[in-house]
Order: C-alpha cells, then structure tokens, then sequence
C-alpha cells in the first residue's frame, strides 16, 4: 500500500515541476527594469515617499 | 514461491521500477529548471537601480497611538474608506477603530480566544475574525463561546446600540488547525483562510460552503496576501516550510514556488504591480521575488538585524519597504536599492502586523505591547 501512494505523490512532484518548467520567463534585466519604472512612473504620487505636506495628510499635524 | 507470491513480488518490482524513474524524471526536471532560471539572471535589481536618484532622509513619526487592547495584537487591517482599522489581540478583543480620532466604534470580545486574524470587508460593512480557540471550563455556560475553534467568522457591523454584534456572526472556514490569517477576495462574498493545518482555503460568505482548497505547503500557512485586481485571479502564500507558493485561485493549482528564505515566512505582500512580491521571515530577512523571472531579485537584511521580520508592506509606489520586526522596530527600506533608509522606535515589544492604508498616507503597525500605532 505504501508503495503505491509514494508513487502516487512522486507523480504529482514530477506533474508540478513539469508545470513549472513550461512558464516563459523573461529576463531580471527586463522584469527589473519594468519594476524601477512602475516605481519611478508612480513616486510623485506616493504620500509616504514624498512626504505629502499636513494640508493633505489627515494623520499630519495642522501647521498654526 | 506460489503463483500468487510471485505476482505480488513482481508488482513491488514495477512498483520500486516507477518510482525510480519518476525520481530521476524529478530531478532531470529540477536541473532543467535551475539552469533556465540561472540564464534569467544577468542581472541584480540593485544594479539596475544604480543611476536611481538615492531616497533622502525621512522624518516618519508616530501620530496616532490606538490604547484598548488587553493583550499582545495579533492582526490588523484597514477599511477601505482609509480611516478605519480592524484589530484583533490575544485577549479574545476584536476592535474597530476610527484612526483619526482614535475612538473605538465597535468592540467584540470572545473568551478563551486568541483572534489571530482579522480583516475588513470591501463594503466595509462586515469584518472577519480567525480564531484559535482553548478549552475553559470556568465560564458561566450563558456565553455562547461554542464552535469558534479554527473557524473564521464574519460579522456584520451595526451602529445599533441594541444590537449584539456577536448574535448576528456567520461562521464560515472550518480547518483542522488554527487560523493564522483571512482576507475578503474583491467583494463581501468570498473569503481566502490560510491555515496551521498546512492549507489555504476559498469560501462562499453566504453559504459557508468550501470553493477551492489549495495543498502543496508542507507545515503551517502563515500568511497569505492576493494579487492586486488588475493582474488576475492569483493569491501568494507562505508557511512553516520557508516556501512562498503563488496559487490560481480557480484550479487550486501551484503556480510558482519560491524556496529561498531560511526559516518560516511570516508575512508576504504584492508590490502594486503585480509582478513581484516581498516576505518578511524568522530568518531575519525581507526579500523580493519577480514573477515574471520567476526568482527571488533582492534581500534586504543587515547584520545587525537579527530577529525576525514578522510583516511587510509596500508604500503606494512600491519604493518603500516597511516591515516590523521582533526586535521591536520597523525598519524602513529602499526596495530598489536594497539598503535601509530609517528605522522607526516606539512600540515597546514584538512589531507582529503592519500595513500601509489605502491612499498610502500613512501606515499602522500593531504589537505585543498591546498598542498599535499609526505612523506618517
């Protein structure tokens, strides 16, 4: 009994890693390049980045 | 050896014959897919972000302080309308928070009760609660405490003072083991388990019923967090056995695994694209993984942090890193540059939830010392 579940898992592992093997991948110098874009593309919009001023920070305090 | 014997001799032959070959077909596997991956990686991200302007010096301060809870928090999550917070704690208190005033609008307490997750609905009508229940014999049998055990709980939020929030729970998840976190999908109706049992789980809010299961971790599921709407059905999760695995939510299936970190993963989170996700770990560390590189690109970690990063969130851009450690901080980092851009003191114990809000103003963090903070 315990042999037919061992192959039975060890189906599943080699079924797993064949569906792996089968994603296209691209590149890190692409995907990294697209992630500092996103970055770049979206920092002016960024509160915590910026520092967003206490007119528009409702968790700043108001300046006197 | 009897005609019977020999048949049977012959299948453990075949038996020990498959598994043999399928061994070997894994580990051919295996090999073929660290040499592409290793061909992907011409690159680091850090280098990529070499001619990035450098982030400058960062005043984050502490500008709301939430005081109510009886014991260590354990989870925290935003209402949608980026004002209110959902806590929970090991006291057995649910609380719902108005940040900005600091007033408590809602309270639940369940005996006996660690709530170890909690989460707002969309609607921000409803919140979830997982629970992880101990037995207590001492109480007076009028307290409906029955069947909290490993459940997860949606209960409607009233602003009517006659109304017991508790009487009006739905019981929705049932594990074998404890919750460890639940998130609402893209409405009120579904929601996503992770789970001590080693499983996460799809559920129709409604009904109860179970949707999809997912099975592939090999100790408990610490964590879970899903894919911003725009990038499609998919949630990541990561567990005990130091994996991160990515899942489709419709087939149930594995999609991507990641295996890099060197104790549990407490804490994982989608950059706002989509396209990659951060983890915090026991083993110290904080490290981004590309999807579509399928690979782990950066770790952020310093030799003087030593003690575990319990979780992580992105600021709106995905520029900054925020994660609350064990040993009490937040350290704040610059994702593309992989180095450390401030560290934040206040609380007072163990940081053990933290995210940013929704228009990324501000972020709230929630520890041991029984308080949670709301920095910016």
């Amino acid at each position: 009994m315990s042999g037919s579940s061992s192959v039975a898992a060890m189906k599943k592992v080699v079924q797993q890693l064949q569906l792996e093997a089968g994603l296209n991948c691209v590149k890190v110098s692409q995907t990294a390049a697209d992630l500092k874009q996103f970055c770049l593309q979206n920092a002016q919009h960024d509160p915590l980045l910026t520092g967003a001023s206490s007119s528009t920070n409702p968790f700043r305090p108001q300046k006197v | 050896m009897s005609p019977r014997h020999r048949q049977m001799a012959t299948e453990a032959l075949h038996e020990n014959e498959t598994l043999a070959s399928l061994k070997s077909e894994a580990e051919s596997l295996k090999g073929k897919l660290e040499e592409e991956r290793a061909k992907l990686h011409d690159v680091e991200l850090h280098q990529v972000a070499e001619r990035v302007e450098a982030l400058g010096q960062f005043v984050m301060k502490t500008r709301r302080t939430l005081k109510g809870h009886g014991n260590k928090v354990l989870c925290m999550d935003w209402c949608k309308d980026k004002r209110r917070i959902v806590s929970s704690s090991q006291d057995g208190k649910v609380i719902v928070w108005d940040s900005f005033t600091t007033n408590k609008e809602h309270a639940v307490t369940m005996p006996c009760t660690w709530v170890m997750a909690c989460a707002y609905a969309p609607s921000g009508c409803a919140i979830a609660c997982g629970f992880k229940q101990f037995s207590c014999l001492s109480l007076p049998s009028s307290w409906d405490y029955s069947g909290l055990d490993n459940k997860c709980s949606v209960y409607p939020l009233t602003f009517d003072k006659n109304e017991n929030m508790a009487a009006k729970k739905k019981s929705v998840a049932m594990h074998t083991n404890y919750l460890s976190a639940c998130s609402f999908t893209n409405s009120d109706m579904q929601i996503l388990t992770a789970s001590g049992d080693g499983t996460c789980a799809l559920w129709d809010v409604e009904s109860g019923q179970l949707l999809q299961s997912f099975h592939g971790h090999g100790a408990d599921v610490l964590c879970l967090d899903l894919a911003p709407s725009e990038t499609g059905n998919t949630f990541v999760s990561g567990g005990c056995d130091k994996k991160a695995m990515v899942w489709d939510m419709r087939s149930g299936q594995c999609v991507q695994a990641f295996e890099t970190h060197e104790s549990d993963i407490n804490s994982v989170r989608y950059y706002p694209s989509g396209d990659a996700f951060a983890s915090g770990s026991d083993d110290a560390t904080c490290r981004l993984y590309d999807l579509r590189a399928d690979r782990e690109v950066a770790i952020y970690s310093k030799e003087s942090i030593i003690f575990g990063a319990s979780s992580v969130d992105f600021s709106l851009s995905g520029r900054l890193l925020f994660a609350g450690y064990n040993d009490y901080t937040i350290n704040v980092w610059d994702v593309l540059k992989g180095s450390r851009v401030s560290i934040l003191f206040g609380h007072e114990n163990r940081v053990s939830t933290l995210r940013v809000s929704p228009d990324g103003t501000a972020f709230c963090s929630g520890s041991w010392d029984h308080t949670l903070r709301v920095w910016a």
